[in-house]
């Protein structure tokens, strides 16, 4: 075996070719137009893009697309590569779900540390007033890079656990497209490169959002992260795709809609959102691109365009991008809550639909993100109305959290903490919401500290805790071993304390008169306490997270054997084998009852016998 | 072929087909964005462009699509002859579009970095045109595997989603055409 045998090897050198290549191409067009050769900007554009194209046919996700062109035959091969290694299938192109999902999940948690560290470094620099270390454009390209960072992790977390339990918990053998699931997962390999690179060509100073006109004239970075975004996006958008039309057509007989898992609803209204708003998002960052490029006057004032427009296209994908990180991970909570409680999910269906009344609801509120951006004055009640109407399936969601704990015989294991601790965290993001959407409070709380308090607790309730939470329920089942249960309580107990400190104490500061995105701020503010209390909060959040990867990586060796189902789940996935078999329920699956009827007697969700009872 | 193998095809075939129209959901909002963005910036008005041009151009990519019909029925019915020849008018007529938008729209008065109105224009004609050569080259692969005896009446499903891709695209232009061409009141 040599090392070129790697998928991500060959890749990672054909992504270096693809961009010399590039770049290359770009001063022989120019020259042959008889331009000066060198222009930066275009050049790092298009190698940047050739690059990660490169990378794609290097690592191997389009042979099958090019065999398929020149008419031969591609059947999909099951199982570990032959003749190598069978952990070599997670350094290239494998179509087994179960693979990608551990592909997405390790790329999520690399990205989830690069995005800490960074965080770290600014939270210390405001840790007291006055500069220390930091450079002020430094400090907003390390604050733009620790968001995306961030929502990059979280997409790809999403991705990671959507991938691996969907087909499971349906009862399917894997994903509808498994060629397209693996494109989809290894475009974001380059593509985090190129967003790495961003940080190394001048950085990009204009905060996560990328507003023109600062966005229009930032350094050379903005254009590589704006060619990052786009491959995200591209990927987001695929694997959507792929996860929308898996669910509906892929479920085991007896399978309706309404008795598919919890999760897989909220994977659903996630995916379609997803699908659709991305391509806004991506749409916004070209045109800018091509504003820098060609001078393409979108944005321009002085050439009759308006800024304003970017921030509606901008926001009508990222406000609903908050209900793609949150739906996955409050359908966890839903997923794991009646486990732990042994009593059925209260309001199943409402808990449903609630999901997709807030996808759909989500594309009805972007404006909230512009009260102060001079947009026309009479958008903006409608905006607040619409906005706040999300409240309500989201207090739906939360009613039926309560009922279902109300009477429950509860167990306290790690997973359960976390999703304890993703309630209490979500109540903190969900109260300090309706604030920001109102226009009276928001045009004084708009781009303060308030708002960093509370959208950091939206993501730690409906992503943060949740993840944590699915890491440790579903960790048996990827291994086959138990985590250290007093390093997993450890890791709650330190977290979530320090997480509400940390959330308040931003809101807090920003009520006081802490701005967004500056490196430093006046002491007359009388706010250094707080700030400091925030930055050692932080840091002991990032020391938490360090104990559970710790746990993990050493309990999948050394950990204790899982038994078959320690959770005494109703789910399919418990019903086999852990790790699971490269074939999911190789005797088929039916389901034969409601999803969670926990302590009610002789009830059954699944047939894992279809096969052998003769159909 | 089995029969066995039939079904799996056809279940197969089932989720291409949503796949597809899911991936189709997807552009529209892309394009949709490109329009919405027309009426922010141009609001009730539009450059000058020439009309007999937007009409000729127009007028090709409509009649393309009646050929890639023609192609999808003619190898549901294993009429190959008739499949290849219409792969190829409807790849030709693709070709001469392109030719009207990129030889001569865009070698008009209007250039990219002329203000919103050549920013928008060659915005949205760029990424039409863009689709419309992925639609040329996907045909022109299509056309290549029939040349070799690919596709059948029973199994064409790379012909139908090369087809529906393609009048996808038309019907994109059959909005781009009147938001760019025929709304508001002309300026110069
Ligand atoms: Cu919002």
């Amino acid at each position: 075996m040599t090392v070129l045998s790697l998928g991500i090897v060959r890749g990672l050198a054909a992504q270096i070719v693809g961009t010399a290549l590039g770049m290359g191409l770009v001063v022989l067009v120019r020259v042959l137009m008889g331009l000066h050769a060198w222009e930066a900007e275009p050049a790092t554009v298009v190698g940047a893009m050739l690059g990660t194209i490169f990378f794609m046919i290097g690592v191997g996700s389009m042979n099958d697309w090019f065999r398929w062109a020149r008419g031969e035959a591609t059947p999909i091969h099951h199982g570990p590569p032959e003749g190598r290694p069978s952990w070599t299938r997670y350094f290239g192109v494998d179509y087994s779900h179960k693979v990608i999902g551990i592909q997405y999940g390790v790329t999520a948690i690399l990205l989830l540390l690069t995005g800490g560290a960074l965080a770290s470094i600014f939270r210390v620099e405001l840790a007291e007033a006055g500069r220390q270390f930091l450079d002020p454009a430094v400090f907003n390209t390390m604050i733009g890079m620790h968001g995306w960072g961030m929502i990059i992790s979280i997409l790809l977390g999403i991705a990671a656990f959507a991938n691996y339990l969907i087909p499971l918990l349906i009862g399917a053998s894997d994903m509808a497209f498994p060629r397209l699931n693996s494109w989809a997962f290894w475009l974001n390999v380059p593509a985090a490169l190129v967003f790495l690179t961003s940080m190394f060509v001048g950085g990009w100073d204009t905060g996560w959002t990328a507003y023109p006109p600062l966005s229009a004239r930032a350094p050379l970075g903005m254009q590589l992260y704006f060619v990052a975004v786009f491959f995200f996006g591209i990927s987001s958008i695929v694997g959507a795709l792929n996860l929308i039309a898996t669910i509906l057509l892929l479920r085991a007989p007896g399978m309706s809609l309404f008795r598919m898992p919890i999760f897989a609803w909220g994977v659903l209204a996630t995916s379609i959102i997803a699908l659709t708003a991305t391509q806004l998002i991506a749409l916004s960052f070209i045109m800018v691109m091509m504003q820098r490029l060609l001078g393409m006057g979108f944005f321009d004032p002085a050439q009759g365009g308006n800024p304003i427009l970017f921030q509606h296209l901008f926001w009508f994908y990222s406000h609903p991008a908050v209900y793609i990180f949150v739906l996955p991970g409050l359908g966890v909570i839903s997923e794991i809550l009646p486990v732990f409680c042994r009593k059925p999910l209260f309001g199943y269906k409402w808990v449903a639909l609630s999901s997709i009344a807030i996808a759909l609801a989500g594309f009805l509120v972007w404006a909230h993100h512009m009260f102060t951006s001079g947009m026309a004055s009479f958008l903006r009640v409608p905006f607040m109305f619409s906005t706040l109407l999300v409240a309500v399936p989201t207090g739906v969601k939360f009613f039926s959290w309560v009922a279902t704990i109300w009477g429950g015989k509860l167990t306290f294991p790690t997973p359960m903490l976390f999703v304890l601790g993703a309630l209490s965290v979500f109540l903190i993001g969900g109260l300090s919401g309706p604030p920001n959407g109102i226009v009276t409070t928001d045009l004084f709380l708009h781009d303060t500290y308030w708002i960093v308090g509370h959208f950091h607790a939206t993501m730690f309730g409906g992503f943060v805790f949740p993840f944590f939470a699915a890491m440790y329920y579903w960790f048996p089942k990827l291994t086959g071993r138990m985590y250290n249960e007093r390093l997993g309580q450890l890791h709650f107990w330190l977290m979530t304390p320090a997480f509400w400190i940390q959330s308040l104490g931003q809101m807090r500061v920003g009520l006081l008169g802490m701005r967004r995105r500056i490196v430093d701020y006046d002491p007359a503010l009388g706010i250094e306490g707080g700030q400091l209390a925030v930055t050692i909060a932080g840091l002991v959040i990032g020391l938490s997270v360090l104990i559970m990867l710790v746990n993990l990586v050493y309990s999948a060796r050394r950990g204790r054997v899982a038994e078959r189902n320690p959770w005494n789940s109703r789910s399919p996935e418990w019903q086999i084998p852990s790790p699971v078999p490269e074939v999911n329920y190789p005797d088929g699956l039916q389901v034969i009852g409601e999803p969670y009827d926990y302590g009610l007697p002789d009830s059954r969700y699944v047939n894992l016998q279809v096969a052998a009872a003769g159909e | 072929m089995s029969s066995e193998s039939l079904a799996s095809y056809k279940a197969q075939l089932k989720a291409n087909r949503l796949g597809l129209w899911l991936f189709f959901a997807s552009e529209s909002f892309m394009f949709g964005g490109l329009l919405a963005a027309r009426f922010y910036l141009w609001g009730n008005t539009r450059p000058d462009l020439d009309q007999l041009l937007g009409l000729i151009v127009t007028s090709i990519l409509l009649l393309s699509s009646f050929f890639m019909n023609r192609a999808e029925s003619a190898i549901a019915h294993d009429d190959r002859k008739t499949f290849l020849n219409s792969l190829l008018i409807t790849a030709a007529l693709g070709l001469l579009f392109l030719v009207g938008v990129v030889g001569f729209e865009w070698q008009g008065h209007l250039k990219p970095w002329d203000g919103v109105y050549g920013a928008v224009l060659f915005g949205m004609t760029g990424l039409h045109a863009l689709h419309v050569f992925s639609g040329v080259i996907i045909i022109l692969l299509i056309w290549n595997r029939g040349r070799k005896g690919g596709f059948s009446a029973e199994r064409h499903w790379g012909v139908e989603a090369c087809a529906i891709y393609w009048h996808f695209v038309d019907v994109v232009w059959v909005f781009f055409y009147p938001a760019l061409y025929l709304l508001g009141l002309p300026v110069s």
